[in-house]
């Protein structure tokens, strides 16, 4: 079967790919998802947070510095130390040297400033693109949706300033007019669009009146979401897209590609079933279509888009419309079967 | 000659960069201000760096400075060049060694830099008693007096022993030398091989012990052989001094740097000559060249090899004219003739029969004291004096037994080639840090020399420095601190006022002043003083608001960037364009690897500094309405006002002997009277949303917030914004509650607010304290605290010691100079706070005696009855046997006492013989009634005659329980002092121990210890601990009649608070293990609190108390106080440097550590979980 898509200007054996994570924060992690057919890496993301934090570690560890007659400092050689954003680097340098196939860097940032270098590091590192993630919690009264949408947009120039390798816009799903900023995005030039990056959302602990961080792993849920934007952006975008977030088997897979995905990226499921899950869901998805009749994957992609969707009022208000009132209870996506081999 | 390499080095570097080439085993231990030649030496062999002969010397970390003596016999008599580093008490713990490697005749280099013995005080800086004290060993003694000396010595030294056979001690002045930086010209491989014969190297080997050809040392002799054969060494000892001058000539050779066994510098015809050795001779030589070209006859002789003493080398270099000698001596030995040196020139010139010369003695710079040119000249005064002093100080004032001579104390003779530059920082505002990278700017983009010395006060959070810089054409001998500053820079504005930070500016100097003013306001801000010394000086004064540029560019308030570019822009000492371009190079290489921003904001602020720098305008007349305000307040007592408030003003030197105590005796609590204002913010107490946990009371590190209850009177007179509240609770219903900061005394820690769990319910990031600025709310809250100071005590007969409770008894420890948010002293404030006022305190040196007893100001504190912890600190390595000799003395009082009252019961009353003798004393309430029946025995004992009822007058305050308390370090604890502490533990003495575990040596930088946990990377275990942590508490309980506990306020301050009442009141010998934050763990310490949870959360600290107690009642004595291991012991890890360094240069190697580190707590919490089991209590 013909899984060949094209990818950020790379053409892969595969649309299904490894998902920003700390699956490949290893070199023996790495190569395992790429003996699993992973067709391009993607890396964990280095964020603007830990670039910012390490600084300020180093300003406060600095203070104890040549303070006091009997100790200059208080670790060995302190400028000589590798900070986080550094040893990030290495780790590009060392996959890029150990693999063969495409190793997608990944930055998370939002504000304009210092941090924005590291992307040319990051090339100068070795990798052969960029996936930025633009994740933003727009909580400023002040700051409108042309404010959020013109500041990111200044960030993909900003990086593509930087750099000559393609980048890849992460978004969230909070965008009043996605079509509308997809197209801007391009024309900033992002070389993809990643349909979405997670929303963070801590837990509150009533007792300690403190927010209390949780870390769920993605469920198929998710996937709708992702399902209807892909669906709606693929044929106004010139870009290839990525489905990201809630595909879990190969069935999810072939939904993200019919929606419109030129790649899809997988994450919680692999982290769950180890990286060698990869390669059985390959291996369904192209049992699936040999199975459906389909001769590759580019037949397949975008077929339920909304444009091309045989019936376009699924996507629309007035299915909406129907939904609400017939509503009955459903089972999940996927059905209860499903949900057990989860 | 070759031209070879300049650097810009300190001593010690300098010393260290020979040692390590030449050695192939060093062990180590850190003993300031030694401890950096070991961890460059660590760190060079942790990188690889290998020695001339292709191999990476083994370095090792012993328990002590007796154990590295021992390691390094052991390593000479196996035939390894081995060498080590010590000062001070780590040198007499050497000495048994120096004998046994010298009467082995083992060719041996230590290197030395010398600082004062603790005697009175402990000190640590520089003179020679450390070394003088090893002059008898049989070592050979190379003194250093500059940088360069002790580079070139340094290999002079390893190159003598091998050709000799004669162990050498190469030294030079602890801090003078050790740690000034100055531009050196580095000894290349090539020099070393030159002068280290590879033949002696393998005669050395040859010679070792080995099983392939066996031989035998360390025999025991009798009367019969012993005498004889300890001479048998003699030829070697008298070849020495010549093979010495063989190496310096050899050395001359290839540098064209000429040394002699005695240098002569001076007249050719001096009549009056001075002896001395290291960088004092340095000193002298610079005086001795200014009077002669003033017409002078004087000489020096700078003595280099001090042992073997070569009396006719030393003859030889005297000129004959020389009348009268003065011999200056760095150490004191009361009691003798007079000190080493002079006896020893005397004896030499009675020996080769000079005995037409007089001689006098004098001691100078004890303790790192100034000695500086007009010092010198001082004694060369005194040496044309007709009857000068036989034995005199200089340097000081002597108004006691009147030895000291007089000098010019404002003769300044140094060169007007020479820019001097004086800056005053604080240690946290990075400015010691920038002064060293303008001397390497300097350095590197002249050929100007250069020279700096940095000074620390003794605090631990807002320490100031000084620092003295140096730059000419010529090499600086000046080894003393700049009096006449061409440059002054002021980094903080609030120094003003407590500084006299103009003194030293000559004459037209300029000064920078780092101020929140603009330069049309900033001349009114200054105190009139300032103004009056900057008209008369005729300063050119420049302003900058270097705060506002490091904000605006991202700094977050460091300044140093900033204040450095301002010194280049107006000091004129390279052109500015060029200076700029070699900041900016110098920012690259420092935080070029700590990623681009940081680099770009340090190149931001360097050129946002010139658009900010200010010249101003000086009026013609002082017009300020501020004078500098008092350094103590007027209520301080004589003392404080008369000493202590002179040290703090910087002025120490000025005190004469008079002034002092002559025993090393030290009023307590005097900290209160020091005003430091260190915080930018203080907490704020919002009373309504206040529970009234006094948990932050508990945190406080310096005893800064305080919680009182008492009856609603007391409130009469309170100021207007003094706050207070009705108590919530049953324990002291109706009595008013009240919260109060220390404003002055606050370092700003925000450990206070952390702990806080009350939190406003509508808005919960406002708690029930809160930071808010400092400068707005001093006035008004110093009137609150000194109100709330007033308000009575707590009844101590009536406080529950529960966390709430407990923070109503008075600290009597408070406003330490330890850092802001210390972890180990809100263990020390409880104690005091539980038993203070019973308490004897036997403290091990280290982090807890530098704040606890470093002068000027003293923490430890009394109640209103004048009680308090009585505090000592005998030694680093002997604190438990110390601690365990009070108990000795204690309980044989109390034992007399108790015997003569029972002698005396016919005449005293019977009830009160009876009760003083059985009282109960296991409550405060006890004690109480005890003391009171004491009050009354005392009356009844003066109304009796005769030795024994005064025996008992002296003795009755021992019938009340005395609490001692055993506190130090880790590095004490499981190194130094184990063996001590091991035995004390054995013997079951009513002692307690707080062992304040941070798991390094924290006081000398962060070495590590055998509490150092697996997987951390720690000065001297670069690469990460591979070794867990030993169990010192398992150890102990090992005893089974040993009190032990684990704790960590932070993590479950009941728990602690529990342990500490346990530990006191069981009848044996107790130890309280407690987790101690450090500033070497490599965080934020505002975060220690959550830091200490996730500790005891992971399973990295379990908590546990191990009472005997419970074993009679056929329990289990052991008890878990922590829950089983949750959440990842990564997240901990990973929060701190200490194991993040470690993660990021080897990660697969972290990741198997880290596996390790979970498999012992799975393995420690199996083992816990038997040790619970009830049966473990049969």
């Amino acid at each position: 079967m013909n899984l060949k898509t094209t990818y950020l200007g790379f053409e892969l054996d595969s649309p299904l790919m490894p998902g920003a994570s700390p699956l490949a924060d290893t070199l023996a992690g790495a190569r395992q998802l790429e003996d699993a057919g992973a067709p391009a890496i993607v890396l964990r993301s280095l964020f603007e947070e830990q670039i910012t934090r390490e600084e300020n570690n180093l300003y406060s560890l600095l203070e104890h510095d040549d303070a006091y007659a009997e100790a200059n400092s208080f670790f060995p050689q302190a400028s000589e130390f590798v900070l986080g954003p550094d040893r990030y680097l290495e780790h590009v340098r060392r996959l890029k040297e150990a693999l063969r196939v495409p190793v997608i860097a990944s930055l998370n940032g939002i504000s304009l400033s210092g941090w924005l270098h590291y992307a040319r590091l990051i090339e100068q590192a070795g990798a052969d693109a960029l996936e930025l993630n633009v994740y933003y919690l727009a909580a400023d009264p002040d700051e409108s949706s042309f404010m959020v949408e013109k500041r990111t947009l200044e960030l993909v120039r900003s990086v593509k300033h930087e750099v000559a390798i393609p980048v890849a816009v992460k978004l969230s799903p909070f965008f009043s007019a996605l079509p509308h900023f997809a197209r801007q995005l391009e024309e900033a030039g992002a070389g993809a669009l990643i349909l979405f990056n997670r929303f963070y959302q801590p837990d509150i602990d009533p007792e300690l009146l403190e927010a209390a961080p949780t870390l769920r792993l993605s469920d198929p849920s998710e996937l709708l979401l992702r399902l209807r934007w892909l669906s709606v952006l693929f044929g106004n975008a010139r870009i290839p897209l990525a489905a990201s977030g809630g595909v879990h088997n190969a069935l999810h897979a072939i939904k993200a590609v019919m929606a419109g995905a030129s790649a899809v990226q997988l994450v919680s499921v692999l982290l769950q079933r180890g990286p060698a899950y990869l390669k059985t869901v390959r291996e369904e998805m192209a049992g699936w279509m040999t199975e459906h009749g389909y001769e590759s994957l580019a037949q397949m992609r975008g077929s339920m888009s909304l444009a091309r969707c045989p019936d376009p009022t699924a996507f629309s208000r007035a299915n909406y419309m129907r939904m609400l009132q017939s509503w009955r209870p459903h089972p999940p996506i996927g059905g209860p079967t499903e949900r057990t081999a989860d | 000659m070759a031209q070879r390499q300049l650097v810009i080095v300190d001593g010690n570097e300098a010393a260290a960069s020979i040692a390590h080439r030449a050695s192939e085993v060093i062990a180590i231990y850190p003993i300031t201000p030694s401890t950096p030649m070991g961890e460059l030496s660590d760190e060079w062999s942790a990188a690889g760096r290998k020695n001339l002969w292709g191999t990476v010397p083994d370095v090792v970390e012993m328990q002590s400075e007796g154990g590295v003596a021992g390691a390094v016999h052991g390593a000479l008599q196996a035939g390894a060049l081995a060498t080590t580093f010590t000062a001070s008490q780590g040198l007499l713990l050497m000495i048994p060694n120096l004998y046994k490697i010298a009467g082995e005749l083992t060719p041996f280099c230590m290197h030395v830099t010398a600082r004062t013995l603790a005697t009175h005080a402990l000190s640590i800086f520089g003179d020679h008693s450390d070394v003088m004290a090893c002059r008898q060993t049989g070592f050979a003694m190379l003194c250093s007096g500059s940088v360069q000396e002790a580079h070139d010595l340094a290999l002079v030294a390893h190159a003598a022993t091998l050709r000799s056979r004669v162990p050498f001690l190469h030294f030079f002045d602890g801090f003078r030398t050790s740690h000034e930086l100055a531009k050196i010209e580095l000894l290349e491989d090539d020099d070393l091989r030159a002068l280290l014969d590879e033949r002696l190297i393998a005669e050395h080997r040859r010679r070792a012990l080995s099983p392939d050809h066996p031989v035998l040392r360390g025999t025991a002799q009798n009367p019969d052989v012993f005498f004889q054969a300890r001479e048998a060494a003699n030829r070697w000892h008298a070849a020495a001094p010549g093979i010495v001058q063989q190496a310096m000539d050899d050395l001359a050779l290839r540098t064209g740097r000429e040394y002699r066994l005695f240098d002569y510098v001076g007249h050719p015809e001096a009549e009056r000559v001075i002896v001395a050795m290291g960088s004092g001779a340095e000193v002298a030589h610079e005086a001795v060249d200014w009077l002669n070209a003033r017409g002078h006859k004087t000489g020096l002789i700078k003595v280099r090899l001090y042992r073997p003493f070569d009396i006719n080398a030393f003859a030889a270099a005297l000129p004959k004219s020389v009348r009268r000698i003065a011999v200056l001596d760095r150490t004191k030995e009361p009691g003798a003739v007079g000190e080493p040196l002079y006896q020893d020139v005397l004896a030499a010139l009675s020996e080769v029969e000079l005995t037409d010369k007089q001689v006098i003695g004098g001691r100078y710079g004890l303790s790192s004291k100034e000695f500086t040119p007009a010092m010198v000249v001082g004694v060369f005064d005194e040496l044309s004096k007709p009857k000068p002093l036989k034995h005199f100080t200089v340097g000081i004032v002597d108004d006691v037994t009147r030895l000291s001579i007089s000098y010019d104390t404002e003769l300044d003779i140094e060169s007007g080639e020479v820019v001097r530059c004086l800056f005053y920082g604080l240690g946290a505002d990075g400015t010691v840090g920038a002064n060293k990278n303008s001397i390497k700017i300097i350095g590197d983009e002249t050929a100007q020399y250069a020279q700096g010395y940095f000074a620390y006060d003794s605090k631990k959070s807002g320490a100031v420095t000084t620092s003295h810089l140096r730059f000419g054409p010529r090499p600086l001998r000046s080894s003393y601190l700049i009096k006449h500053a061409s440059f002054i820079g002021c980094h903080q504005f609030g120094f003003l006022d407590k500084l006299a930070v103009l003194d030293n500016a000559a004459p037209g100097a300029v000064f920078l002043l780092n101020a929140p003013y603009g330069k049309d306001e900033v001349w009114d801000h200054l105190p009139i003083e300032v103004q009056q010394q900057i008209i008369d000086k005729q300063l050119r004064f420049h302003v900058i608001d270097a705060l506002k540029v490091a904000n605006a560019t991202g700094m977050k308030g460091r300044i140093n960037t900033v204040m450095q570019t301002c010194f280049f822009a107006i000091s004129g000492v390279l052109p500015r364009e060029q200076a700029i371009a070699a900041i900016k190079k110098g920012i690259q290489k420092s935080y070029g690897r700590k990623g681009e921003a940081v680099v770009q904001r340090n190149f931001d602020a360097v050129d946002q500094t010139i658009a900010n720098l200010f010249q101003v305008e000086v009026p013609q007349a002082a017009t300020s309405k501020r004078r500098m305000p008092p350094i103590v307040s007027d209520a301080a007592p004589d003392f404080v006002k008369r000493v202590t408030a002179v040290m703090l003003a910087d002025h120490g030197d000025r005190l004469p002997v008079s002034a002092f105590p002559p025993d090393g005796t030290w009023p307590t609590a005097t900290t209160q009277w020091e005003k430091r204002n260190i915080a930018t913010e203080i907490p704020v107490w919002d009373s309504a949303l206040c529970i009234q946990c006094n948990k932050c009371a508990m945190v406080c590190p310096h005893a800064a917030i305080r919680a009182k209850v008492f009856a609603p009177v007391a409130l009469a007179g309170a100021p207007a914004g003094f706050k207070s509240v009705e108590y919530k609770g049953n324990e002291w219903k109706g009595d008013q509650y009240s919260l109060q900061v220390a404003p002055e005394d606050c370092t700003g820690c925000t450990l206070c607010v952390a702990v806080c769990p009350a939190k406003d319910k509508s808005n919960p990031q406002h708690k029930a304290i809160n930071m808010r600025p400092q400068l707005a709310l001093r006035d008004g809250e110093r009137v609150n605290y000194d109100f709330f100071l007033r308000l009575p005590e707590a009844d101590r007969t009536k406080v529950h010691l529960d966390v709430k409770n407990a923070q109503f008894l008075q600290p009597l420890f408070e406003y330490s100079g330890a850092c802001a948010g210390c972890g180990e002293t809100p263990y020390i404030k409880l104690l005091t706070q539980l038993f203070g006022d019973r308490a004897l305190i036997a403290n091990a040196t280290g982090c807890s005696s530098i704040f606890g007893g470093n002068l000027p100001s003293t923490p430890y504190c009394v109640d209103d009855n004048g009680r308090g912890p009585a505090w000592s600190n005998s030694l680093f390595e002997d604190n438990a046997e110390f601690g365990l000799g009070y108990r000795l003395s204690i309980d044989k009082h109390s034992a007399h006492a108790r015997e003569i009252l029972q002698k005396l019961a016919g005449v005293l009353p019977g009830d009160l013989v009876r009760e003083l003798l059985a009282g109960d004393q296991a409550t405060e309430t006890g004690i109480a009634a005890q003391r009171q029946r004491v009050l009354q025995l005392r009356l009844e004992l003066s109304k009796l005659q005769g030795d024994e009822p005064r025996r008992l007058l002296e003795l009755a305050d021992y019938l009340v329980k005395k609490s001692v308390w055993i506190v130090g370090g880790d590095g004490w604890a499981y190194d130094i002092g184990y063996g001590g502490l091991d035995h004390v533990l054995s013997l079951g003495r009513k002692v307690n121990i707080l062992v304040l575990d941070t798991e390094v040596y924290s006081n000398t930088g962060g070495q590590a210890s055998k509490s150092t946990p697996l997987g951390a990377s720690a000065r001297f275990a670069v690469a990460g601990k591979s070794r867990p942590k030993k169990d010192l508490g398992m150890l102990a309980m090992t005893y089974g009649n040993v009190y032990v506990a684990r704790v960590a306020f932070g993590a479950k301050d009941a728990q602690t608070i529990k342990a500490f009442q346990e530990a006191e009141s069981f009848p044996g010998t107790s130890i309280i293990i407690a987790y101690s934050h450090c500033i070497a763990h490599g965080y934020d310490l505002a975060g220690g609190l959550d830091q200490q949870k996730l500790a005891v959360e992971t399973g990295y600290w379990p908590l546990y108390r191990y009472d005997p107690r419970r074993a009679e009642k056929g329990e289990a004595p052991f008890k878990l106080d922590s829950n089983a291991p949750k959440g990842e012991l990564g997240n901990f890890m990973h929060n701190e440097m200490r194991f993040r360094v470690v993660e990021q240069a080897t990660p697969e190697r972290y990741g198997a550590l880290l596996a390790q580190a979970k498999a012992n707590i799975t393995e420690r919490f199996l083992l816990y979980a038997q040790l619970e089991k009830p049966e473990a209590g049969k």
